[in-house]
């Protein structure tokens, strides 16, 4: 039976990196950062990547990694979410390992899961699993094409291109042209990358890696999004305790207390779909189900989270100083992140035999 | 200590004892109880021998596997649920030994006498009188609401007020209710499903033993939150398979029945039994916090979840029948003894769950709950705090 608690030993590794964030990642510096350009804080994954050894938890202790499972990593990003981090954690150490272990290579793995290097797999964010995604042209070795909305390509040190061939192939990042778009979500920004005649090497099949490495994101995103979630709702209830408004504290207002409670009940659900997820990843037990339900459910909660956030602040959620719209921003790109909920919904109808009218 | 080992061996001494083959189903059940097979967790003498709870289920799977005759559990949920625990936790020496073993058998059901047509939600303004006579004895009037089985109940727990110059929490008194009393009259009461599942109850100078009192006078409300607590955790204790809530009828008549799809009742479909699969799994995350003893503020959201899912479920399934949706099975009033969302239609099935989100506690009490206790956000003003019961508004 699917595992829903977290371990002693996943409660003290949430506590660790809780404590690195709350030292390095607080919401002012967040925002000042996504007013710079350099809009990933490589210090801070540095610390998380290589002091903690946090981008080898999928890694197995063989290959370099710590040989963890997605538990753990769905932990690390249920703290990452609360703090709205801007650190490439879910590209590299999450979907692009997943897609180095699908190629078996092993040479890029340990560079991955050390935090020596960072690894982006070429595929637009919105893509589902089992989605369609672009290929570029592959040329007696060297690469031709765009490919646009990467995420956190600007910080890759390495890009994983799916090619016409077939073929995943590694490309080295100075042998690309990575072009920042304006991105809603400025704490994982999107970025056109070009590929003109960039030297590639072909490390396996792109279509099983990606579907898996998809999968993975898609399922442990849910844990981001309940972290993301939960900060949402335990500042807001913190702030309207403080607030007040009609000699009242405008938490005791029923209307409110009523929204907030609403919220804490879709997040419990979040948790349970989220440790779901995690766990079926982790054992492969049922996965493909169980990452579709999580994803289909954590989306509009973390956005509905959000959205109710920012209302219940009241003219303080508007302004760009406080950092409810950092958690909004995210929520919402999230929302389309490895496929939208709809998609997750359209999965599930094959997998659960619950098809579409003829 | 009594460990599953040893719980297996007396289950199957019980069993070579009283061949379930062939001995009367109440003689194997007095039997059960007095070997200390009923409640595993309840002393020993009261059915139990004071083992972990969780081992109970080493004992009912011996005797599921031997063929052995259970209490119908779902016809006594009052008596097991919330009678029993308070019994328990309350009663006399006296009074465990006199009701637990009837209660648990079966041989006396039993209903609960606590709501009124003026005490719902504030179940603490309850106005049914107990007053003292010469003799000690208490005579009861008033009128209870919403009770189901007190057509086929000996017994009752009965909430009443003895005190009504003290504020209401303060003067209220716990009491065991005899239902063949006969200033006892059962009226049932009929529901928009057209059956009469609960009841009204009219007290007329019913007389009850101060024997029958549980807790002392004026504490009944202490008492009767034993009771309550216990409803909710029987409301949200259930283990669930995939598909095994309401989902699941409307999910079979999908894949049976092609023609009825449409694009809009699918993607609704699609999103509730992404919500059920949730709440199923939230249930499960419950049990999982509970069995490894570190119980989570989740079970006060499960019945709020239910409730909303039911009704949805069932609203989505009369639209997806299309013509069939405009029939109804029976209207004619019947008394059910419990209820089976299953074996009736999906238009029993919609109305009936309309009553989810206001039996045992209404939904709206509920998000007060989780918003005070859970996140700690202010409690509602409260003007009747220290009035007397006598002196509030009505």
């Amino acid at each position: 039976m699917t595992d829903l608690l977290y371990s002693e030993e996943e409660e003290a590794l949430r506590v660790a990196v809780r404590d690195l964030l709350t030292d390095h990642c607080d919401p002012a510096g967040v925002i000042a950062r996504t007013e710079s350009d350099t809009p990933h804080d490589l210090a801070l994954w540095k610390s998380l990547a290589d002091a903690m050894g946090l981008a080898g938890l999928l890694v197995p202790e063989e290959l370099g990694g710590h040989g963890a499972s997605h538990r753990e990593a769905a932990v690390v990003l249920e703290e990452l979410g609360r703090a709205v981090a801007p650190v490439p954690y879910l590209s590299s150490a999450v979907v692009a390992t997943e897609a180095l272990l699908a190629c078996g290579d092993d040479e890029l793995l340990l560079r991955l899961a050390s935090g020596r290097a960072i690894g982006v797999l070429a595929v637009g964010l919105h893509i589902a699993p089992g989605g369609a995604f672009t290929a570029v042209r592959s040329e007696g070795g060297a690469l031709h094409g765009t490919l646009t909305g990467i995420a956190d390509a600007a910080a890759a040190d390495v890009l994983l291109v799916p090619a016409d061939d077939g073929g995943l192939h590694a490309v080295d990042a100075g042998a690309v042209t990575v072009t920042p778009q304006v991105s809603l979500d400025q704490t994982r920004p999107v970025a056109t990358v070009t590929l003109d005649g960039s030297p590639g090497r072909r490390i396996g099949e792109a279509e099983p890696a990606v579907r898996r490495a998809l999968r993975a994101g898609a399922g442990l995103l849910a844990s981001e999004q309940l972290g993301l979630a939960d900060w949402t709702l335990t500042e807001t209830v913190r702030y309207l305790k403080e607030r007040k408004q009609f000699n009242r504290p405008v938490g005791g207002f029923q209307a409110l207390k009523h929204r907030l409670a609403q919220l804490w009940l879709e997040i419990a659900g979040l948790r349970a779909a989220a440790r779901g997820a995690a766990d079926a990843l982790a054992t492969l037990e049922d996965a493909d189900v169980t990452v579709a339900v999580a994803a289909a459910y954590a989306a509009p909660v973390a956005v509905h989270a959000a959205e109710e956030a920012l209302q219940l602040h009241g003219g303080i959620g508007m302004t760009w100083e406080h950092p409810v719209h950092l958690y909004l921003k995210r929520a919402k790109a999230d929302a389309i992140a490895y496929g939208t909920a709809g998609r997750h919904r359209a999965a599930l109808a094959e997998l659960v035999d619950l098809r579409p009218p003829l | 200590m009594t460990d599953a080992a040893e719980l297996r061996e007396r289950t199957r001494a019980l069993l070579a004892e009283h061949p379930p083959a062939s001995t009367g189903r109440l003689d194997f059940l007095r039997a059960r109880f007095d070997a200390g097979l009923a409640w595993v967790h309840y002393p020993e003498g009261l059915g139990g021998l004071g083992a972990p709870r969780s081992l109970q289920a080493v004992v009912d799977a011996e005797l599921q596997a031997a063929g052995a005759p259970d209490n119908d559990p779902r016809r006594l949920g009052i008596g097991l649920g919330m009678a029993a625990p308070t019994i328990l936790r309350y009663g006399t020496e006296e009074q465990k030994r006199r009701y637990l073993r009837p209660l648990w058998t079966g041989e006396e059901v039993w209903c609960q006498l606590f709501s009124e047509p003026g005490a719902g939600s504030d179940l603490a303004a309850l106005g049914t009188r107990a007053v003292r006579d010469g003799g000690g004895d208490w005579v009861v009037n008033g009128q209870k609401v919403w009770t189901s089985s007190a057509h086929v109940a000996r017994w009752a727990i009965l909430i009443a007020r003895t005190d009504p110059d003290v504020p209401k929490h303060q003067g209220i008194t716990y009491f065991i209710c005899d239902m063949t009393d006969p200033g006892v009259e059962v009226r049932p009461l009929r529901q928009i499903t057209g059956e009469a599942e609960f009841n009204e109850v009219f007290l007329t100078d019913v007389r009850i033993p101060d024997d029958r009192r549980l807790g002392g006078i004026g504490d009944g409300w202490r008492v009767a939150q034993t009771t309550l607590m216990n409803e909710r955790v029987s409301i949200g204790g259930m283990r669930i398979p995939r598909e095994g809530g309401m989902i699941g009828p409307v999910a079979r008549t999908w894949r049976e029945r092609p023609e009825l799809r449409t694009h809009d009742l699918h993607q609704r479909l699609l999103t509730l039994w992404v919500e059920a699969e949730v709440v199923r799994l939230t249930g499960e995350r419950l049990r999982q916090q509970l069995s490894a003893g570190q119980p989570g503020p989740e079970g006060s959201g499960m019945k709020l979840a239910f409730a909303r899912l039911n009704q949805e479920i069932s609203g989505l399934e009369v639209e997806l029948l299309g013509e069939e949706g405009l029939h109804y099975d029976d209207w004619t009033l019947r008394r059910p003894e419990l209820v089976d969302f299953t074996g009736r239609d999906a238009g029993y099935r919609y109305l009936r769950a309309k009553g989810n989100s206001i039996e045992g506690g209404t939904s709206e009490v509920l998000l007060n709950i989780v918003s005070e206790r859970v996140l700690g956000l202010p409690a509602e003003p409260r003007t009747d705090k220290d009035v007397a019961w006598k002196d509030l508004a009505r």
